[in-house]
């Protein structure tokens, strides 16, 4: 199969392009119609333009029966380079982003050695521009090493770039640090990401603490280790202010202490990942290792709660969650087994075919928890189409079906438990900066 | 020579039709019942005679061991080599990977050998039936972590059986450390199955509340609940699969849970005393119980062959015919 990169090698710049037909979904405007979007020099020029206000070298796209909405934003996807480069380069994730209908990632900091320094900043930045696919923004550590003890230099990462700081996946589990860095960050207003989780009631833990795990004998990760770190994390933030976003929750427990947070003005962010939302503890009867997550999936009663989290605004974006990890990682015993998911490629269907088809979620309000959210989180500028902003744009097709098979996934790895499942609507065109950096051939 | 002695060989039955044993909770009582059934032909087949049948003859049994075991492994290898198959014995102290090889590569390449069943124990739950999807040849669960043993459990029930009849409204206590012990789980599907009532006693560390939902009955209390108790199971605290310890002393432990001289007079006259083994005397059991005229841990033993019998036959003794 024709590679997307090389498909489009001969296509030269356009200075213009017009998408004619498609609906046009943008929840920062409030707009959801049928129209026509133009692009000028790397801008949304106009929604709906005048005929004698299109230039006549711009490209047309008829997208009649389509969806055209602001490029997906990810917020904590790993890329896996430098280090671990068997899983991801910052290449290969950002094609899998543009084929998931992504144009911004913010990529975690748990490469090997880990984004603690300016310098590491500045090489993913480097790597990213020389890739020219999506853009990739940097999530800084909170702590030297990523080892959960001293405190990064903060200053210096902020300075070169990072938009966040984290030591995901390692939860913040030393509290004074989480402190101190919540604290040291108002200086920057940067948010701090965490993954709540005491660690201590985690140990060794493979999967939700419940009857199926009961049942397989496998050793619980239990919902209570992330309610109590969900309630010290939101208390603290109480204490310092500055700026919390809690990366992925799956808990009832979670859910509820955010919202009263929440109901009392504590500014506080939360994300959930798209797998925790489609996928639940009983696949792991399989014991198949793709379902092997953190944090982990959950009972339907948890999933419910974080549905109805994310549909009244109580949890403000839906990440991809985007672990890539090699098979020979992923060919092991269940107790050895990484977790994660590669997930760029397919979040994006997942959330069509699993939230949006059945009725869980609207199109509008999909498409705010990934795009307009997470970039309001990192405060960058995207994940809307108002004329004037950068023309980062993703066309969907909400009928194209498509099989989930390894020639179809752009990640360096396989980890997903979607391999030979047909998906129903994906990104079938993805520009960036006005660029066509994807189509789905 | 006489007749009489001839060993009686039984007919492979049409009924069975997995290629894989991996556990008990996805078997029905009519499957179980038959491995029983099958398990007992066996042993009255060898009863007369100590001779190799050929049954398995020509074909190859590997017992892939990442964990160790002494009684398992070798109930396995004798089951094999009296049924006339070859063994190959692979062992491994630790972890494949601390090897840098995979354990599915491990495993496939002892396939390659040309076997035609490998009986597999590992640390982690799960790892039998990832290797299942992995080989053409039959896999056999001979433990996966605290998940599920299902010979074990058999071997249990074909003992309960033996003894009592039936299991259909027996009373059924699995004494001890139930959240890490594989014979638990596999003795509990298997005993529900066949009607029996399955309590599951023991520290409230050990011991959750949320097996209730499965219809079994959860108590703390050894002494409230052994005057109803047909059977005790005396499960072996697993002292290496705990992170913190999960009660403050084996003292401790030995006075609220230990099955000795003092409980067996307020137990039923016919109380049958089982224990899989390896015991921890003045643990869980003390010696004049252990040794005791309740005790039936030695037939569990011999028990062990001939459920291993069975299940090797089953699994190997129809290849081409018997699929997943």
């Amino acid at each position: 199969m024709s590679h997307p990169a090389s498909a489009l090698s001969g296509e030269g710049r356009e200075r213009a392009w017009l998408i004619e037909g498609a609906r046009m979904i943008d929840p920062s405007q409030n707009l959801d119609r049928v129209g026509r979007l133009l692009m000028v020099d790397g801008e949304i020029a106009a929604i709906d333009p005048l005929d004698g206000d299109i230039p006549a070298y711009a490209k047309r796209v008829s997208a009649s029966d389509q969806i055209l909405i602001p490029g997906l934003v990810d917020l904590g996807a790993e890329l896996g380079e430098p280090g671990r480069e068997e899983d991801e380069t910052i290449l290969s994730g950002a094609l899998a982003a543009l084929a998931g209908g992504y144009t911004s990632i913010a990529c975690m900091p748990n490469t090997d050695p880990p984004i603690d320094t300016a310098a590491a900043v500045e090489f993913v930045r480097q790597k990213a521009a020389r890739a020219d696919r999506c853009r990739v923004y940097v999530i800084g550590c909170v702590s030297k090493d990523r080892v959960g003890v001293e405190m990064a230099e903060i200053g210096s990462l902020v300075e070169a770039g990072a938009v966040a700081l984290s030591d995901a996946p390692r939860p913040l589990e030393n509290t004074a640090l989480l402190r101190r860095a919540l604290e040291y960050c108002l200086m920057f207003d940067r948010p701090i990401l965490d993954r709540p989780e005491v660690i201590s009631l985690t140990h060794g833990g493979v999967m939700h603490e419940g009857l199926t795990q009961l049942v397989l004998g496998l050793a619980p990760l239990p919902a209570e280790a992330e309610d109590l770190a969900t309630a010290r994390d939101l208390r603290m933030l109480e204490t310092t202010g500055g700026r919390l976003h809690l990366t992925s929750i799956s808990t009832a427990g979670s859910v509820e202490l955010l919202r009263r947070s929440k109901a009392r003005g504590v500014r506080v962010t939360a994300g959930v990942r798209i797998t925790n939302l489609c996928f639940d503890d009983q696949n792991l009867r399989t014991f198949d290792a793709n379902y092997k997550v953190n944090p982990p999936l959950r009972d339907q009663v948890h999933i419910a709660a974080c549905l109805e989290a994310l549909r009244d605004g109580t949890v403000d974006l839906i990440s991809s969650g985007h672990q890539p990890c090699s098979l020979e990682k992923k060919m092991q015993e269940l107790d050895n087994v990484p977790f994660g998911v590669t997930s760029l490629d397919t979040a994006l269907s997942l959330v069509i075919s699993r939230l949006i088809r059945p009725g869980h979620l609207s199109w509008a309000r999909a498409i705010e928890c990934m795009s307009l959210n997470p970039a309001s989180v990192i405060n960058i500028d995207a994940g809307t189409l108002r004329v004037g902003k950068p023309g980062d744009v993703t066309l969907i097709d909400p009928e194209q079906r498509w099989i989930v098979e390894p020639a179809a996934l752009r990640s360096r790895s396989r980890n997903t438990p979607l391999l030979g499942e047909e998906l129903t609507g994906r990104a079938i065109m993805t520009w960036v900066g006005g660029q066509r950096k994807f189509v789905w051939a | 020579m006489n007749v009489d002695d001839e060993i009686v060989v039984p007919t492979y039955p049409t009924t069975w039709q997995h290629r894989h044993l991996l556990d008990l909770e996805r078997l029905t009582a009519d499957e179980i019942n038959l491995l029983l059934d099958t398990a007992e032909q066996l042993q009255a087949a060898f009863s007369s005679k100590r001779e190799k049948l050929s049954l398995l003859r020509g074909c190859t049994i590997a017992n892939v061991f990442f964990e160790n075991s002494t009684r398992t492994r070798n109930s396995f290898s004798l089951a094999a080599k009296r049924l006339g198959a070859d063994t190959i014995e692979f062992s491994s102290g630790g972890s494949s990977v601390a090897k840098g090889e995979t354990f599915i590569d491990t495993a496939k390449t002892i396939e390659a050998m040309g076997v035609d069943a490998v009986v597999v124990r590992h640390s982690a739950p799960g790892t039998p039936h990832l290797l299942a999807r992995h080989m053409d040849c039959s896999v056999l669960n001979a433990g996966d972590g605290p998940h599920e043993h299902p010979t074990q459990g058999l071997l249990d029930i074909l003992t309960i059986r033996q003894k009592r009849g039936s299991l259909a409204g027996l009373t059924v206590a699995l004494v001890g450390d139930i959240a890490h012990s594989r014979t638990a789980r596999s003795n509990i599907w298997g005993l529900k199955k066949l009607g029996a009532h399955v309590i599951v006693c023991g520290p409230a560390t050990l011991v959750s509340r949320q097996w209730e939902k499965f219809g079994i009955e959860v108590a703390y209390n050894l002494d409230e609940i052994l005057p109803r108790c047909d059977v005790l199971n005396l499960l072996r605290i697993q002292f290496e699969r705990q992170a913190t310890r999960p009660f403050p002393s084996v003292h401790e432990y030995a006075l609220l849970y230990a099955m000795n001289s003092e409980r067996m007079q307020h137990s039923k006259p016919d109380i049958l005393i089982m224990a899989p083994g390896p015991i921890n005397r003045g643990v869980e059991i003390t010696p004049e119980v252990a040794d005791g005229p309740h005790s039936v841990i030695l037939q569990q033993v011999t028990n062990g062959i001939a459920i291993r019998l069975a299940a090797l036959w089953l699994l190997v003794g129809n290849r081409g015919g018997a699929k997943a």
